[in-house]
Parts: C-alpha cells; sequence; structure tokens
C-alpha cells in the first residue's frame, strides 16, 4: 500500500476524501488556490500546498501545478475527486507516467467513455440498452434535422464530450433544434474543447437513474445499487436517494446486470457509475453516459451499504483486495444538495458566511466544504454541503430529512434551503412519484 | 433612462453589446459568469446604450453598474 495521498480537489469532496486517507493511517496532502486557503479542508491535510490563483485554469485544472506539488511532498498517488482533471485521461496518464498510483481507472477506460457517441456505441455492442439516436457526431444543423427526423421528436442536444448539463437541451420541433443545435455547439467547444454533438430520443416524464459499480483489483465488476437523481435543475441533481422509489425488484436485477456488462466491456477499476435514463411507463431503461470517477452522490450508497466507496477505491488502486464480503443494502438513504444560490430562480449567490449551523442528530451525515467565517466566491461551483439522511424506511427518511433542512441555518450567501423545505413537502417527491420535470413544474417551468 | 446593475459577484465573461448601440427590451447586453454558471444580462427596456461599464474579465460585486439604456 502506498503512504500518502495528494487530493487534486477542493471543498466538500477534498474533506471526504482526505478523512478516509487518514483514517486509513495515510499521509493526506491537500492542494489549495489563493482562493480557498481559509476553507476547512486545507488544516484537515496533513499537508497543503498553494499551486496558484483562483482561475481553475491556472490551479485545480493545472495538471503540471499538481504534479509539481506531489513531486515537492513525495507523494505516492493522487486521489482526483470528481470535476476538475477527474476525467481526464491525459492527466490519469501523466500522474501514472511520473511513476505515481493513480487512483481511478485505467486512462483507455476514461477516454473510451469520455466520448458520450464512442459509449453509447461500445454500450450497444455490450448488451446494454441505448435510446434511439446518432451514432457518429453530428456536423450542421442540417444533418441534425435529418436526424432527429428518424429519431422522432422530443430529442435531446448533447455536447459528445460534456458533462455537467452544459449545452444540454430538450427541443420538439426543428426550430427549437436549430437554435439550440448553435448554442450547443458553442458552448461545447468553449467548456469541454470540442464542438461534437450528440443526438438521442428525449423520454418524457424519465426518472434519472444511476448504478453504482466497482471494478475489483482482480478484474471482476461488482454493482452496489442504484440511487435515483430524477431531481433537477438546469439539467444538475440537487436531490438524489436511494434505493430509487421509481425501480422495481426485477428492473433493479436488469439495470445492475447492465451495469456490471458496462464495466466488464470497458476493463473498468475502481468507482465508476453507469447512468440510465428509465420510463416510468414501459419499465425500459437506456444508457446514458458513464462517469468515470467517485460521484458527487456516492454518500447514499455509502450509507445503506456501510461500505466507504473511497476506501475501496485506495484498495483497489492498490491492487489489494476490497474491505466488504457482501453486498446488503439496508434503509433508505436521501441526499440533499445545498447549493449557494437563490431559492427561486437558481441563480448563483456568493458571499461570505456568517452563520453555519449544521443539524445533528441519529441518521443524518454532511459533508460540508464550507464553515462559518469562508467566503464562498465566483470561481467555483456552488455546492456548499451535502446533507444527508438515513432511515429504515422512505417515510422515515423524508422526515429526518425535513427536520434536518429546517435545523440548517447558514447566513450570509443566498442558499437554496428553502427550496429543499418546499421539496420535501410536495406531494410528489413525498410519494416517490416524480420525475426530471418535478423542479420545472415547481417553478412553472 | 435605466441603469443595470450586476445581481451578483461575478466575472464578466462577454460583453455583447456595445455603446451608442439600439436594443430592445430582453436584449443581451453583457454576460456573466458566477460559480461554473452564465448569467445573460438583458436590457429591461428599449433605448441606446448609452454606457457600459464593464469589461471583458473584469469582477464585478453585486450592485455595481453594468450599463446605462437611454
Amino acid at each position: 500500500m502506498f503512504e500518502s495521498v495528494l487530493v487534486a480537489n477542493r471543498g466538500e469532496i477534498a474533506s471526504r476524501i482526505i478523512h478516509t486517507v487518514r483514517a486509513m493511517g495515510l499521509k493526506a496532502i491537500a492542494v489549495y488556490s489563493e482562493a480557498d486557503a481559509d476553507l476547512p479542508y486545507v488544516a484537515e491535510a496533513d499537508e497543503a500546498i498553494l499551486i496558484g490563483p483562483p482561475q481553475p485554469a491556472r490551479s485545480y485544472l493545472d495538471a503540471a501545478r499538481i504534479l509539481e506539488a506531489a513531486r515537492r511532498t513525495n507523494a505516492q498517488a493522487v486521489h482526483p475527486g470528481y470535476g476538475f482533471l477527474a476525467e481526464n485521461a491525459a492527466f490519469a496518464r501523466q500522474v501514472i507516467d511520473a511513476g505515481l498510483v493513480w487512483i481511478g481507472p485505467p486512462p483507455l477506460a476514461i477516454a473510451r467513455m469520455g466520448d458520450k457517441i464512442n459509449a453509447r456505441n461500445l454500450m450497444k455492442e455490450a448488451g446494454v440498452p441505448v435510446a434511439p439516436g446518432v451514432w457518429e457526431p453530428v456536423p450542421d444543423a442540417d444533418t441534425a434535422v435529418e436526424e432527429a427526423e428518424r429519431i422522432g421528436y422530443p430529442v435531446m442536444v448533447k455536447a459528445a464530450a460534456g458533462g455537467g448539463g452544459i449545452g444540454m437541451a430538450a427541443v420538439r420541433d426543428e426550430a427549437g433544434l436549430r437554435a439550440a443545435f448553435e448554442t450547443a455547439r458553442t458552448r461545447a467547444e468553449r467548456f469541454f474543447g470540442s464542438a461534437d454533438i450528440l443526438l438521442e430520443r428525449y423520454v418524457e416524464r424519465a426518472r434519472h437513474v444511476e448504478v453504482q459499480i466497482l471494478g475489483l483489483a482482480d478484474g471482476t465488476v461488482v454493482a452496489l445499487g442504484e440511487r435515483d437523481c430524477s431531481v433537477q435543475r438546469r439539467h444538475q441533481k440537487v436531490v438524489e436517494e436511494t434505493p430509487s422509489p421509481g425501480v422495481t425488484g426485477e428492473l433493479r436485477e436488469r439495470m445492475l446486470a447492465a451495469a456490471v456488462r458496462a464495466g466488464e466491456a470497458i476493463g473498468y477499476r475502481g468507482a465508476g457509475t453507469v447512468e440510465c435514463l428509465v420510463d416510468p411507463a414501459t419499465k425500459d431503461f437506456f444508457f446514458l453516459e458513464m462517469n468515470t470517477r467517485l460521484q458527487v452522490e456516492h454518500p447514499v450508497t455509502e450509507l445503506v451499504t456501510g461500505i466507504d466507496l473511497v476506501e475501496q477505491q485506495l484498495l483497489v488502486a492498490a491492487g489489494e483486495p476490497v474491505s466488504f464480503t457482501e453486498i446488503d443494502p439496508r434503509g433508505h438513504a436521501i441526499e440533499l444538495r445545498v447549493y449557494a444560490e437563490d431559492p427561486v430562480r437558481f441563480l448563483p449567490g456568493p458571499g461570505t458566511i456568517e452563520v453555519w449551523e449544521e443539524p445533528v442528530g441519529e441518521g443524518i451525515r454532511i459533508d460540508a466544504g464550507y464553515a462559518e467565517g469562508n467566503t464562498v466566491t465566483p470561481h467555483y461551483d456552488p455546492l456548499l454541503a451535502k446533507l444527508c439522511v438515513h432511515a429504515e424506511t422512505r417515510g422515515d427518511a423524508v422526515l429526518r430529512a425535513r427536520a434536518a433542512v429546517g435545523a440548517f441555518r447558514i447566513e450570509g450567501p443566498k442558499t437554496n434551503l428553502p427550496f429543499l423545505a418546499e421539496l420535501l413537502d410536495r406531494p410528489e417527491f413525498a410519494d416517490g412519484s416524480y420525475d426530471t420535470g418535478l423542479v420545472g413544474r415547481m417553478r412553472g417551468r | 433612462m435605466a441603469d443595470v446593475h450586476a445581481e451578483m459577484v461575478a466575472n464578466v465573461w462577454k460583453v455583447t453589446a456595445a455603446e451608442g448601440d439600439q436594443v430592445n427590451e430582453g436584449d443581451t447586453l453583457v454576460i456573466l459568469e458566477s460559480m461554473k454558471m452564465e448569467i445573460p444580462v438583458l436590457a429591461e427596456e428599449a433605448g441606446t446604450v448609452a454606457k457600459l461599464a464593464v469589461t471583458e474579465g473584469q469582477v464585478v460585486q453585486e450592485g455595481d453598474l453594468i450599463a446605462v439604456i437611454e
């Protein structure tokens, strides 16, 4: 086993990883930008290195600066967290070439899943269902219109190299498609450096359900259950839960088996997530994309299985067996993402945190990136903390979540806590019948 | 005459209008970027852009003047 891990990330996920690294008796090394010097994760690490100015391109996205920090601190392994360089196959390769252990899947697996069109084609070959769509990038708006007529409206326009919902749009007709196509191309080029666009059938009133997989050091792939991520604003997740209230036992079996086939098809190692759309009307599911890293919402899986996913990532990366012998999920877990944004329009609301009081109690887990006195800057994503609850039944978990949201006090930046309270009282969330259109319906869209 | 102010701390990503431009209500003047989100700043009424107070790459604070429409 390696003895030290550099965490190439910031905020809540850096804290989360550092916690397990230190619990395993290893040395945790943090990196931070000038904007993040006062955040809790910097103090929680055994050693912390300033890597640059606030702009991500000159700090957390700068591979050379991160590798330099690893060299200076004699780090033996690198954990990328999520976002930033986590799904950058070239960075993974550089880490390995520098003689360090990469805590993630093989660079080739990252590259093969990084292009959504390639990933779709691979999954189809592996026997994983995909939605009707294109097999190669759509070069121009006229071709997009032809393809959309073949696929059938509504269609989803997506950046092939994309993520985080950026440049994504569902369109219902040719005019909408032409407009969305141009926007998606511009954003895809700017954010992902590739203007390749993918079209796929859009499933109305679908649920977004993903399967957590783990590729073990011996080459086998196991599934650790599903997470329902249908509560989304701007195609970004806000609330996740497991088990999914929309997935029956038989469907779950099919989805988990398909996710294992997906992982096996690309020689996957470590933690990964196979994202799917579920059509509640037909009980069909379609592969959307695979995230070749630890997922933001991994805590809900940890709460029901009792398995520390970061610990398993480290063990697999070191070539060792995992620490569990069986997967036996118990109870129900919900994660609510607390964002620095206004609760009505969901616009960013940076600011200095004057009050920060977390709820405490049985079945409550908070993964926080900030504390009282910290400033939330406009440079990074708006996630402040993940409020997670665990209880025996879904009903009890919802009750526990309501109490915890009510007891979470943050003053200074705007937060979406009032939105989360409203959501938990919404009948279709309370009864579990919701789909990806829920937040839109709550806001009259 | 209408002053357009920043609603939040943000980086000015793009300035899409120029002083002297005729704009309609709802036209984009400037695109801000905060927390990985693009936020278009729109003209709240039709008129002429009398002043553009920001440049690309600049950081604006909540309440800062962005533009004046006459």
